[in-house]
């Protein structure tokens, strides 16, 4: 009789329901702050910490369980499914964004712009993107960001971040545990280089260039998503060094690190979005 | 608990080792697919009731033209949140419950993929009901936008408003964590020989509604985020004046608002397909093609949104694809019902109280899916546009479809669940209660849109009077009717007549009821003929013409 393994179902978990206590202290405080009830940030942070403390405690575990052998390739092929789809679940957020600005420049604007808004509405408004003026001339004056500055020096970035990651893959898959950690290393350093560079240019908009959030459709795009983008960064840079400190104390083995790999994959995601982004929002 | 390899010979003991919490904290903390399935199931029926009350408020103050019960901003509330309860807290979480309960089971499955976070999945949803509800006690009361949220009405409600939208971030997180699991435990658990087109179509229509979670729910969570920023943070998105435009909520609302129609109404294709062909003693005809329209259904339902947008101003050329796309949507849906049909014919029928509710969801249903096409031709529906045709028309699609669907599945399968007998009797009386009470409630709407009776009013011209007075009585009696379901399903949970037997081939195991432990078989081992009372999901009437209660 052939053994065969057994698909592994964990016990009951009492961090799921921290999660949920975190998330309703946290939209409570978000709520609370928002509509300048003084208790807000308060709450929002016990929220946040609540997170904190059921994410280290929940991975904590699923580490713990992964180390400690439980999961069989069956669960390892779970685990791919289940970060593909998430993966795809993130390219729709982004795309509901990005629908929004090719709506905007490709029709929204035009129609604002043609002889019936300009008659009864919104003056002379002329459709140009970046819009100068906003139609109902709610929007100060603002400078855009030319892509050839920051932005690629950015995308020149997280490209080779990309390949020092695929690097540091190698190094795994060969047992070089050297070539492996040195490679996470430069893929965290690029990344946060990235997310400083992101943090000038932001600093930069809203103090030389008087470009901000409320700077009409442009402003809501460009930090929408910009931004999206940047919290994406921040996530997968944190992954990245949970994964680096792992590899340190010696976790994952040439044919079990899909830890790895699902952090690796969520990365490159990352990568892509931004050539979009560099694209369509910087460039074009 | 370990990997290590177990003998499949000992595979009946269960894996009752480990400690498991009791009380309040089994629940809670619980990673069993069985109990989070009636989690599910109970928060659902909860919320339905509160939406039911919610409806029956909006009812009784439209019996009469003129204001009587409430005023018109907390009506508008009431339109809205009912809404929004039905859809997130009741349908959706409904035939969640199902899948829990019923996909591991009928693929050969342990459990779930990732059984923590399907407990995490069903937890975050008291969470997004306490925000939803709480909304009402919030300053300016609950958001009064319609489910929709159109801007720029909802950029400019109250403190209600930032709650629902934190409260659609979190039931968008469970729905996605709650899809992910159904996908992989679909895709990677199935028992060996259990193919993808040898699935039980319950499985199928899921997976591909799991599809069109993941696909969907992001882009509302994406709409209402914009709709938070332009609410306290200066952004324009909806706003003309800043260069952005309130038509452009309404497209990428719809983008997500119509796949999630499907969303609810194909997991209730599944079930109506599981129960036709048991009642029917056949199998159900043309299983692939079934298979093929549910997908062809979900990838045309990512283009035809617009057509909840014929009044905005959309060009001609804009109007027509859309008007023919919606339409197209009917060949699919028709290939169905012509497959439930074919199905029943020359079958040796009994009209248990499933196969009462499944045929009635045939029926009333397919009036549904008729006045859903005469909504997409333009034209007309320029006339009917936010009338009280459109209120007839989804309520038809999703009373009499998803939720007939739902208490079909409920009684169908709740011997499998609890070892009883659910009363018969008293399964009879609900279907006929609510067939009656609910078309006597829905069906005077279709004239009431046709004589132009906007919807979302509490008060309306006389000559209204009439229809609206029948559809309030009706709706009274509807709301009791799910009085006699509580009883039911009460009077089966608690004890009851046991369930029959299963005669002849079956293993009797298969016919108790199915213990809440898990077998310890392994998914990937096992011979698809040897574990039947997992795989089959068995109703004591599957296959079995003489035990069939009558
Ligand atoms: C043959 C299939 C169907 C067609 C052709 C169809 C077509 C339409 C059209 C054109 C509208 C827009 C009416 C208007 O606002 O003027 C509409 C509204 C609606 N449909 Fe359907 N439909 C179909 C099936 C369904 C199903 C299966 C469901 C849900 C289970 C559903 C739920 C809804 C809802 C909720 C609305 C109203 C949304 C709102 O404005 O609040 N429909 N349908
Ligand atoms: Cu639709």
């Amino acid at each position: 009789m052939t053994h065969i393994e057994k698909y592994f179902v964990p016990e009951p978990s009492r961090y799921p329901i921290f999660g949920s206590i975190a998330l309703l202290l946290m939209a409570t405080g978000a709520v609370f702050w928002m509509n300048k009830v003084s208790s807000g940030p308060l709450i929002l942070a016990l929220g946040f910490a609540t997170l904190v403390y059921m994410l280290f405690g929940w991975f904590g575990q699923v580490i713990r369980e992964s180390e400690g052998g439980n999961y069989g390739s069956n669960v390892d092929v779970s685990f791919r499914w289940s970060m593909g789809w998430f993966i795809f679940s993130e390219v729709m957020f982004f795309a509901g964004f990005f629908g929004a600005l090719f709506y905007v420049r490709v029709i929204a604007l035009p129609d604002l712009s043609s002889l019936d808004h300009q008659q009864f509405l919104w003056g002379n408004f002329s459709a140009q993107w970046p819009i100068k003026v906003s139609p109902g001339h709610i929007v100060d004056p603002f400078t855009p960001i030319g892509a050839w500055g920051i932005p690629a020096i950015n995308t020149l970035l997280l490209l080779t971040s990309g390949a020092t990651l695929t690097w540091a893959h190698w190094g795994l898959l060969n047992n070089n545990r050297g070539q492996l950690k040195l490679g996470l290393f430069l893929t965290i350093a690029l990344g946060l280089l990235f997310l400083s560079l992101q943090i000038m240019e932001y600093a930069h908009a809203y103090s030389d260039l008087n470009l901000r959030l409320s700077s009409g459709i442009f402003g809501s795009t460009f930090f929408m998503l910009t931004g999206f983008h940047g919290l994406h960064v921040t996530i997968g840079a944190t992954m990245l060094i949970v994964i680096l400190l792992r590899v340190m104390k010696g976790h994952f083995k040439p044919d079990h690190h899909f830890a790895f790999e699902a952090v690796a994959w969520y990365w490159h995601f990352v990568d892509v979005v931004w050539l979009f982004l560099f694209v369509v929002v910087y460039w074009l | 608990m370990s990997s290590i390899a177990h003998d499949p010979t000992h595979g009946h003991e269960h894996d009752h080792h480990a400690h498991h919490p009791s009380g309040v904290m089994r629940w809670i903390t619980t990673t069993n697919h069985k109990d989070i399935g009636s989690l599910y199931l109970w928060f659902s029926f909860i919320m339905f009731l509160a939406g039911g009350v919610m409806a029956l408020t909006i009812r009784a103050e439209l019996f009469q033209p003129g204001l009587q019960i409430v005023q018109p901003e907390f009506f508008n509330q009431l339109t809205t949140m009912h809404g929004l309860v039905m859809v997130f807290g009741a349908i959706m979480p409904a035939f969640v419950g199902f899948a829990n309960w019923q996909i591991p089971l009928m693929i050969g499955a342990p459990d779930m993929a990732f059984a923590r976070m399907n407990n995490w999945s069903f937890w975050l949803l008291p969470v997004a009901a306490i925000l939803l509800m709480g909304s009402f006690l919030a300053p300016g009361g609950a958001s009064a936008a319609g489910w929709t949220l159109y801007a720029p009405l909802s950029v400019q409600m109250g403190m209600g408003m930032d709650m629902l939208i934190f409260a659609v971030h979190i039931m968008g997180a469970s729905s996605i964590m709650g899809a992910i699991n159904i996908v992989t435990t679909i895709l990677n658990m199935r028992a060996p020989g259990m193919t993808l087109m040898k699935m039980p179509l319950f499985c199928w229509t899921w997976l591909i509604t799991a599809y069109l979670l993941i696909a969907v729910m992001p882009v509302l969570a994406g709409a209402v985020t914009m709709l938070l920023t332009d609410r306290h943070f200066g952004t324009s998105f909806f706003n003309a004046a800043g260069g952005g435009d309130p038509v452009l909520y309404q497209h990428v609302f719809w983008f997500f608002g119509h796949p999630e129609v499907y969303i609810m109404i194909l997991p209730a294709f599944g079930i109506v397909s599981q129960i036709i062909p048991t009642f029917s003693r056949k199998p159900l005809f043309g299983y692939a093609s079934m298979v093929y329209a549910t997908s062809s259904i979900a990838i045309l339902s990512f283009i035809v949104w617009a057509h909840h947008m014929f009044t905005t101003g959309m060009p001609a050329a804009g109007q027509l694809f859309f008007m023919y796309a919606t339409m197209l949507i009917a060949v699919p849906t028709g290939v169905k019902v012509f497959n439930w049909v074919a199905t029943m014919w020359k079958g040796s029928m009994t009209f248990e109280t499933p196969m009462l509710f499944a045929v009635g969801f045939i029926f009333v249903f397919t009036m549904g899916g008729f006045t859903g096409l005469i909504c997409a031709i333009t034209p007309i529906d320029i006339q009917i546009q936010d009338t009280y045709y459109v209120v007839a028309h989804f309520h038809y699609v999703l009373v009499a479809g998803s939720l007939f669907a739902i208490f079909a599945g409920t009684y169908y399968w709740l011997p499998k669940w609890t070892g009883h007998m659910y009363d018969e009797g008293l399964g009879r009386l609900h279907f006929w209660a609510s067939i009656i009470f609910f078309n006597i409630t829905f069906f005077p709407m279709h004239f009431l849109g046709l004589a132009g009776m906007p919807r979302r009013i509490p008060d309306y011209a006389l000559q209204f009077a009439d229809f609206n007075a029948i559809a309030t009585v009706g709706a009274f009696g509807f709301g009791l009717s799910q009085l006699i379901f509580l009883a039911a399903v009460l009077k089966c949970v608690k004890g009851g007549q046991r369930r029959p037997q299963r005669s002849g081939t079956v293993r009797t195991d298969s016919s108790g009821p199915c213990p809440r432990q898990r077998p310890t078989i392994p998914s990937k081992l096992h011979r698809l003929s040897s574990k039947r009372c997992w795989l089959t999901g068995g109703p004591p009437w599957t296959g079995d013409q003489t035990s069939a209660p009558r």
